[in-house]
């Protein structure tokens, strides 16, 4: 019965070093796939596995023997016999600027431990620009009852873009509008979801390291001081709904859903869901026993 | 297909193939997620072609798009075989060496010429051609299909057309290639899997062969059951008509509500001697039952598997204690059992479920443990250390064949059975919309921002002919009933093409327009096609 | 694409804006319909189409905008992030006629600063008769003006710039007559190959600032195996104090064009663009003349591309986005533009001033010069060609330098040099020898009188304007850049060596880490500045 598996063409393996340690990677991967098979912790903002690199944050940048200015680790290719030094004053400074220019000028406060974690392992201080350093703050967007907009919190990495757009959902319904300092994450001529392209799939909402975009059901928990993921449990399970079989993570808290995601690295969705999968669960806790 | 009940492919060969044809499907709302894989195929270079009436969100997307008329896909399929047939781009060595039938086949579809299916499909016949000549020429080519196919009085010769077109091109079988129905719910290939058809037992193993019959009842203790095939849906309806069917038990479904001609369908439920309804809500349904049996939602409250439209089984796992009352599918059977006075314990859905392994031989490698190490496990799976199988019928690729060759089937056109006429001028077709499902018990009960409601759409110039404004409240009638709904212009609809969804039943009851005229190999109904008419509803005169 | 668009219908004007670009409409087909990729290969028709918009009615509406991406198949919430990009494009309606004054750093030395009630923008490229500006009038016939529309100040050379002001730049029998196409026709004769070795052995270097070898870039795109391939002609010329491209394009626009198909033949290029940015409408007209009356001779399909107001289109991988109808954003390299370019094809980019260079290698005169742009405080301000390696004393002397307080060499991206310093040789190996670069040839000239601060904060803020926005060093530096520049020259009291400390932080950050040239030199010409000029002292 077993039938013949489609591997693609063999690829070769390429040899490099890391820190002065060799490393051997197959062929297309990037730098980063190379560090993280070394373990070599490497900070990412904008690169998230199921999305395209668009390498824009710039805090896995990595010092190159050769190369004039420092690459991304996300989006470079390796190449055979290269010299990648992870841990140089460069590369700390450069990581360290980049985690300061963002922490003073956006909220980051609901970021994940291991983004603070970079933070102090490379000095950040985001304040010594002063008080008067200009900042995104900007009051929470909430005009539909699905979920929230807080761009204050956004540092700008492009990954809903790219959700919303040609790495997942093809709807384009967000874009960055606006240039320098002021671009930002926009619908057409800023216009609220309910009257944009929006589709409410909330891909968007899965790929957001900042807390910028939000379940209106989060968003209103930690308003009223009820959110407490210690509390959470998360189960995997599959969509009640089409026959795509779609895998559901159920974050459940207090015997009731508060927020659904779905695992990137699952060969159906690559994290990615539909606006029924991803909020069309109340119909199971609105019964009455 | 050819003796397996599932998709051929699966979804990660939608990237990676040449052509894909969405027939009688708009994925992009209905199967949001099958669509990104279809979108990845399209930015690598996949040509996209829809097929149905109406211009969808998915059609928007397509390379060619082709507007049929509502029940004319077969004229369109023989048209296409006959093109490829007369390009001499038929695979000859596959259909010789892995098919049975194509001489039948052959003689059938020569007499769709693209002249004929131009007038019985309403498509130019220049770009019936070109398709044909598309899907034929690609190296790769996948047809995947959903209610547009099959909910038609003729759905099992719909479904066997387009595998003639890929049996004739030898697109199946092989990586990026294959047939492929999109489920519409979240378990129906698992059900049909686990036996719930009529003539199959777990596993789409024939209850009525005597060897598989045998093993089924020693594997259960000797237990009585029948040995002849059942009724489909719609014959336990004809059933129910004669007075042959008088007790019911239904879990898990609403065809108070989701059946068509829905006036019938309550009439003869509401006359059973008895119905039980084992359900997680109070359906309309379950308010015409004698006993409701409050259910644990399956994929949130309750642990099992499903299995989706890829052949993937997947676990589902307890997230929610369930509400007070609703018990668990397995307890409920389990209870009722001993209450017949058989005790089967209290099995786990991990003990039932290694039941049905040692008994169906394509679920037999998946362990619950495998299961979760592979996010779910594409069947057949033989035995412990087989992966899964990414697409079938690769046997019939060997030389010779390994088993059974694939049957060519030689089809008629045969459109629908609600005819338009003079008095019903407008063919209503029926279908989801994004953000709802079915009959909106789910997801009515989630604050969609896009959702705006039941309505008719219709084409602006329909409704010009009508007289009536956008969002006008009228009568729309079919031979079976009249309901009053507000119009919506689309623009993307053709004149004399109508479609609403069945998502609001409380608002409108779609179903009492729609015609219970069934196919009697699937018993499926012909929602797709009804004639209507549509009145303005007059002004009421002044006191 | 299924598109959603709900701002309401375009005017008849507006849609009849875009039909006369894109044609009518085809009617609806309720029974087939020809989509998906041929309707999303038009996107890099955004920029005409919104260009057509702009130009009759004098802004973009969102029924205008919304109407083209229905035309183009294009996401609504992605034009509205190209149209809210480029600074030329309004989303607010304006009256009939409107006037760009530039105050950039030239034009502010000649007073710029006092014209009201106009719209401020960085460098117009007329620097030669500052202070200038740029008036629209926008309508059916819809027309655009440099001020002052006198002829250049000065030009001065004898090979690069022998023909203007000689030939008739409208005119392809004026130009025949001054031997244009020769070059053209002994490249057929020669064939490709020995085009490409000819280029390779003048050891010509591109002058569009990176200064890299342009027969290798020639040799690569020839090379490439993915088919077609393309030639885009870089005149987004926007480093502040730069315009020797503008003369060269107003001037002898045949001789670019020509330049163009030589290129395109050499390399095997099927189409090519010139991209000529939005503030030089007569350099556009005559380019596209000569296009239009040379068509037949060419031999490749070439096309005039309209930038719409971002300095960072001058960076290559930013241009083909802009052509591509998108962001100018510009890529991460790898890969280079010779393998993946425009619309993802092995691409040739040259600027204007390279290309010309290329004509005379293959008519066999190829002097080694470079044009400088020199303005600011000068008697004669003007573009000049002089021989690499000239002394920058020498070329200031010829155009009336008096004294000198500093020269900022290469534009914003370039630094500041200082009377002591003006020995240096004007070639690539000179100016690298005291840190310095030629970049784009700009020469601006500061006397004692000259307010240097204010100097440093118009680099500042015009770094803040024009970054596209896309990394973070560079987005957020630039902005803190300016802020602590302007806090430093603002508090009287305080010890500045903190705000030094942090101003050089991020310098080494955005030089470091950016993702282009723009990002990796916007500190480049303030550190010198603040370490040359006496900026901190009072």
């Amino acid at each position: 019965m077993a039938e013949a598996v489609f591997v693609g063409l063999p690829k070769r393996f390429v040899s490099l070093s890391i820190d002065g340690r060799e490393v051997e990677v197959l062929e297309g991967s990037t730098i980063l796939d190379a560090c993280r098979r070394l373990e070599v912790d490497t900070p990412t903002l904008c690169q998230l596995d199921n999305l395209t690199p668009v390498n824009v944050c710039r805090v896995c940048v990595v010092e190159v023997e050769g190369a004039r200015v420092l690459v991304p680790a996300c989006s470079r290719r390796v190449e055979a016999g290269m010299k990648v030094r992870t841990d140089s004053e460069r590369v700390r400074h450069s990581r360290r600027l980049v985690l300061e220019l963002l922490g003073s000028s956006v909220d980051m406060s609901l970021c994940s431990a291991q983004v603070r974690g970079w933070m102090e392992r490379y000095g950040a201080v985001p304040e010594r620009f002063g008080v008067g350093a200009a900042t995104v703050a900007q009051p929470v967007k909430v005009d539909n009852e699905l979920y929230v907009r807080d761009y204050s919190r956004c540092i700008l990495c492009y990954k809903c873009v790219e959700a919303c757009g040609v790495d997942a959902q093809n709807t384009f319904a967000i874009g960055v509008a606006g240039r320098g300092f002021d671009a930002h994450i926009s619908t057409e001529f800023d216009t609220p979801l309910p009257d944009s392209a929006c589709v409410y799939c909330g891909n968007c909402i899965g790929v957001c390291p900042t807390g910028a975009l939000m379940f209106k059901s989060e968003h209103d928990m930690r308003g009223a001081g009820t959110w407490d993921e210690g509390r959470q449990s998360v189960t995997e399970t599959v969509c009640p709904y089409c026959g795509v079989g779609c895998m559901l993570e159920l974050h459940v808290q207090d015997n009731s859903i508060v927020k659904v995601t779905s695992p990137l690295d699952h060969s159906v969705t690559s994290g990615h869901l539909c606006v029924k999968g991803r909020f069309g669960f109340e119909f199971v806790q609105r019964r009455k026993g | 297909m050819f003796g397996a009940g599932g998709g051929t492919s699966s979804y990660q060969e939608a990237e990676e193939t040449n052509v894909i044809f969405l027939w009688g499907s708009n994925a992009r709302e209905t199967h949001p997620i099958f669509f990104h894989h279809v979108l990845r195929g399209v930015r690598n270079g996949a040509r996209l072609i829809a097929v149905d009436p109406r211009k969808t969100s998915s059609a928007e997307w397509a390379d060619v798009w082709l507007g049929i008329d509502v029940g004319s896909d077969i004229a369109l399929a023989n048209a296409m075989a006959r093109v490829i047939i007369h390009a001499d781009l038929a695979n000859k060595e596959f259909i010789a060496g892995a098919t049975t039938g194509y001489e039948e086949f052959a003689r059938c579809v020569e007499a769709y010429t693209l002249k004929r299916a131009e007038a019985e499909t309403g498509v130019p016949a220049d770009a019936i051609e070109k398709v044909a000549l598309d899907y034929a020429r690609a190296e790769r080519g996948m047809i995947c299909w959903t209610l547009g196919i099959t909910e038609h009085h003729n759905a099992t010769d719909n479904v066997l057309a387009l595998i003639n077109l890929g049996l004739l091109t030898g697109k199946v079988g092989r990586y990026g290639c294959g047939l492929n129905p999109l489920r519409g719910q979240n378990n129906v290939q698992g059900g049909g899997d686990m036996g719930a058809i009529p003539a199959r037992l777990p596993g789409f193993q024939d209850l009525e062969i005597q060897a598989i019959h045998d093993k089924f009842a020693s594997a259960w203790g000797g237990a009585q059951f029948p040995s002849k095939k059942g009724w489909h849906l719609s014959e336990m309806f004809e059933a129910m008509d004669h007075g042959e069917l008088r007790s019911i038990y239904i879990v898990g479904e609403n065809p108070a509500r989701s059946e068509a001609d829905q006036t019938r369908a309550v009439r003869l439920l509401s006359g059973l001697d008895h119905l039980v309804v084992q359900d997680i809500f109070l359906t309309q349904t379950a308010e015409l039952a004698h006993v409701v049996l409050p259910a644990a939602a399956g994929w949130a409250e309750s642990d099992g598997t499903v299995t989706n439209s890829e052949r993937r089984v997947q676990r589902v796992r307890r997230a929610l204690e369930p509400p007070p009352g609703a018990r668990d599918d397995i307890d409920i059977i389990c209870e009722l059992a001993r209450r017949m006075g058989s005790d089967w314990g209290h099995p786990t859905a991990e003990q039932v479920w290694d039941e049905c392994r040692a008994l169906s031989p394509m679920h037999a490698g998946m362990a619950y443990r495998r299961l979760d190490e592979l996010d779910g496990i594409q069947w057949p799976c033989p035995d412990e250390s087989h992966p899964g199988t990414q697409f079938l019928h690769g046997r019939l690729w060997k030389d010779p064949v390994e088993g059974p060759r694939a049957p060519f089937h030689a089809v008629e056109n045969d459109p629908p059975v609600d005819k338009l006429s003079e008095e019903f001028p407008i063919r209503l077709t029926t279908g989801r919309r994004l953000d709802s499902f079915n009959t909106g018990v789910q997801t009515g009960e989630y604050t969609s921002p896009l959702r705006k409601g039941e309505a008719l759409l219709i084409s602006p110039e329909d409704g010009h002919s009508l007289g009536v404004e956008d969002g006008e409240c009228v009568r729309a009638s079919s031979r079976r009933g009249s309901v009053e709904v507000n119009v919506r212009f689309e623009p993307s609809l053709r004149p004399g093409l109508a479609f609403m969804s069945l998502h609001f039943p409380d608002q409108v009851a779609t179903n009492v327009l729609t015609i219970d005229a069934t196919d009697p190999k699937s018993g499926t109904a012909e929602f797709k096609a009804s004639a209507i008419r549509i009145d303005k509803i007059p002004a009421p005169a002044p006191t | 694409m299924d598109i959603r668009t709900t701002g309401g219908p375009a005017t008849d004007v507006e849609m009849a804006a875009v039909d006369g670009l894109l044609g009518d409409p085809e009617p609806v087909d309720h029974r087939v319909a020809y989509g998906g990729r041929a309707v999303r290969s038009l996107r890099h028709l955004l920029l005409p189409v919104l260009h057509a918009i702009q130009d009759r009615t004098g802004w973009v509406s969102r029924g205008a905008l919304e109407y083209a991406c229905r035309r183009l198949s294009i996401p609504p919430a992605e034009a509205y992030g190209v149209v809210s990009f480029y600074a030329r494009f309004a989303h607010e309606p304006r009256d009939a006629k409107v006037v760009h004054v530039c105050d950039d750093i030239v034009c502010s030395l000649a007073g710029a600063n006092a014209v009201e009630g106009a719209i401020r923008v960085p460098c117009l490229g007329l620097c030669d008769r500052a202070p200038a500006s740029l008036v629209e009038r926008f309508g059916a016939d819809y027309q655009a003006v440099q001020m002052p529309e006198t002829p250049p100040h000065v030009v001065a050379g004898v090979q690069l710039l022998r023909r203007v002001g000689v030939v008739d730049p409208e005119s392809i029998e004026s130009y025949r007559a001054h031997g244009g196409f020769a070059g053209l026709q002994r490249a057929r004769e020669i064939g490709r190959e020995a085009v490409i070795a000819m280029v390779s052995e003048a050891k010509l270097l591109g002058r569009g600032g990176a200064a890299f070898p342009t027969g290798r870039k020639w040799e690569s795109v020839a090379k490439a195996q993915a088919q077609p391939h393309y030639l885009v002609c870089n005149a987004d010329e926007s480093e502040p104090g730069t315009f020797k491209d503008r003369v060269l394009m107003e001037n002898d626009p045949f001789a670019v064009v020509e330049a163009m198909a030589i290129a395109a033949f050499a390399t095997g290029c099927e189409r090519g663009y010139i991209y000529v940015r939005d503030e030089y409408p007569l350099a556009r007209r005559r380019i596209g003349k000569a296009i239009s009356q040379s068509r037949e001779l060419l031999g490749v399909e070439l096309e005039v591309r309209r930038g719409a107001g971002a300095y960072i289109c001058g960076e290559e991988t930013a241009l083909f986005n802009s052509i591509e109808g998108k962001r100018g954003e510009p890529r991460n390299k790898p890969p280079f533009p010779v393998e993946v370019g425009l619309f993802g094809k092995p691409t040739l980019v040259n600027n204007v001033e390279t290309l010309l260079n290329v004509l005379d290698i293959v008519n066999g005169d190829f002097g080694d010069t470079r044009i400088f742009c020199v303005s600011g405080r000068v008697s004669r301000p003007g573009v000049y060609e002089v021989p690499m390696g000239t002394p920058l004393r020498s070329l200031l002397e010829i155009a009336g330098a008096g004294d000198i307080q500093a020269v900022l060499l290469g534009g914003a991206a370039g630094s500041f040099l200082t009377a002591d310093q003006i020995d240096v040789a004007l070639s690539f190996e000179g100016t690298r020898a005291i840190g310095a670069t030629l970049g784009s040839g700009a020469v601006i000239v500061f006397d004692e009188t000259a307010d240097m601060k204010e100097v440093l904060l118009r680099i500042a803020r015009f770094f803040r304007d024009e970054s596209c926005g896309q990394c973070v060093p560079c987005r957020v530096g630039t902005k803190r850049q300016e802020e602590i520049l302007e806090r430093m020259f603002t508090e009287r009291d305080g010890d500045r060596s903190a705000d030094v400390m942090l101003l050089s932080d991020i310098a080494q950050a955005m030089r470091d880490a950016s993702i282009c040239g723009l990002g990796q030199t916007a500190a480049n010409a303030i550190a010198s500045g603040l370490t040359q000029l006496k900026v901190l002292n009072g």
